[in-house]
């Protein structure tokens, strides 16, 4: 379970970026690849915003899917999870989406 | 501490110094690392939500950030590995599942290797120096992290052993993760490369299950191999399951224990892979 130290990261970010404003709202954008489980992100995040300008937050978070490019064919294709293999029996993908892990954006006030 | 998945967070911490190496937490002002802040814009039009908020927040505005959630690491990571290029030291960082034989691999490694090359060992546990003692015992340099209810290394913890573990340029640094094939993956240390260990009585279906490690490891290393006699493993199966999540992935078979595989194992460590990007995957 790294998604405390994940969250922790995302509080220590937003609180770099913000200089103290209130935050009303932040935007994830967490891959369906990346390894990282949202809903493990939400459980922590109360906790990890409890006492800072966080605390009360909205959390959004966009999953991105996983989409890689055939090495062999040069077909793209969907992934569903980081085990997957071209319709041409290719396991040589590259991947181009779906390992993101940004913070999009935040609200403050 | 989290309470739902009892992950610490990293104020619990704690290093302890091995015989062999001395503390010099004193020096290495290059590993202070500043808070990195990045530019962003503030986004001063009005705001037009399409969603129905709870409470009224008249003045609010949105900032763009698109920062990489794990920037602060990988800045802390790209430090590392400056400072340790500049002392011409190759950096290991090893991952595997708890039992695999890491810390045999070392004893073993340091024992017939240690006369030629310099190695020196960053041991990650959530608790007990047992690790360390026992690299320590070989007279090489090593340097306990414990995690506390941590499961992995990250850039900082690895900047601060840097600082009391002084490792002597031109070395070879190897760093124990905490045994564990989830969380590690995803963190990246400076490292050169990073290894992973499966031992043949864990099963051969290891990589399909944590696909995100071997994916970014760049050496597999196939332990216990004197046991294939004795348990169901097929050994073609796994290093196919690994290639398929990692085509790239080098491959080594080996028995710590007993021996076998260990040169090959030495002529990789002989070859000094060259400074990886901070790419984890």
């Amino acid at each position: 379970m790294h998604e405390l130290a994940i969250t922790e990261s995302i509080v220590e970010s937003v609180e770099d970026h913000v200089r103290g404003a209130k935050v009303l709202r932040v935007v994830l954008v967490i891959g369906k690849l990346s390894g990282v489980v949202p809903d493990s992100v939400r459980a922590c995040f109360d906790v990890c915003t409890e006492g800072t300008v966080m605390e009360g937050a909205l959390l959004d978070i966009e999953e991105t899917p996983g989409r890689a490019r055939c090495r062999d064919c040069a077909a793209q294709v969907d992934l569903a999870d980081t085990i997957a293999l071209c319709p041409c029996g290719s396991a040589n993908l590259a991947l181009l989406s779906g390992q993101e892990l940004k913070i999009r954006s935040v609200e403050v006030v | 501490m989290c309470s739902t998945c009892g992950c610490s967070d990293g104020a619990e911490t704690r290093l302890t110094l091995f015989p062999g190496a001395h503390d010099a937490s004193h020096s290495h002002d290059a590993n202070q690392h500043g808070d990195h802040h990045h530019d962003h814009s503030y986004d001063g039009h009005e705001h037009h939500h399409d969603h129905e908020h709870p409470h009224e927040h008249p003045a609010s505005r949105t900032l763009q950030l698109e920062q990489d959630i794990l920037a602060k690491n990988n800045h802390l990571a790209e430090h590392n590995r400056g400072w340790l290029e500049g002392r011409e030291i190759v950096a290991f960082n090893l991952m595997s599942s708890p039992g695999a034989g890491k810390t045999s691999l070392l004893e073993r490694t340091i024992r017939e290797l240690g006369a030629e090359i310099p190695i020196c060992v960053i041991e990650g546990d959530q608790e007990t120096t047992l690790d360390a003692e026992r690299i320590g015992a070989t007279g090489c340099p090593a340097v306990q992290i414990n995690t506390g209810s941590g499961c992995h290394l990250d850039a900082a913890m690895l900047a601060d052993a840097l600082k009391r573990l002084n490792p002597r340029a031109g070395s070879v640094l190897m760093i124990e993760n905490v045994g564990n094939l989830v969380c590690p993956a995803l963190f990246d240390l400076g490292e050169n490369a990073r290894v992973v260990i499966v031992s043949i009585t864990e099963g051969e279906d290891k990589p399909l299950k944590y696909p995100n490690m071997f994916r970014a490891a760049d050496l597999m290393l196939l332990n216990k191999v004197d046991l294939l006699p004795y348990v169901p493993f097929n050994v073609d199966r796994c290093i196919g399951y690994a290639r398929q999540v990692n085509p790239a992935l080098r491959v080594l078979q080996l028995s710590v224990l007993k021996g076998d595989g260990m040169d090959a194992w030495y002529s990789y460590l002989r070859e000094r892979p060259a400074v990886r990007d901070g790419t984890v995957f």
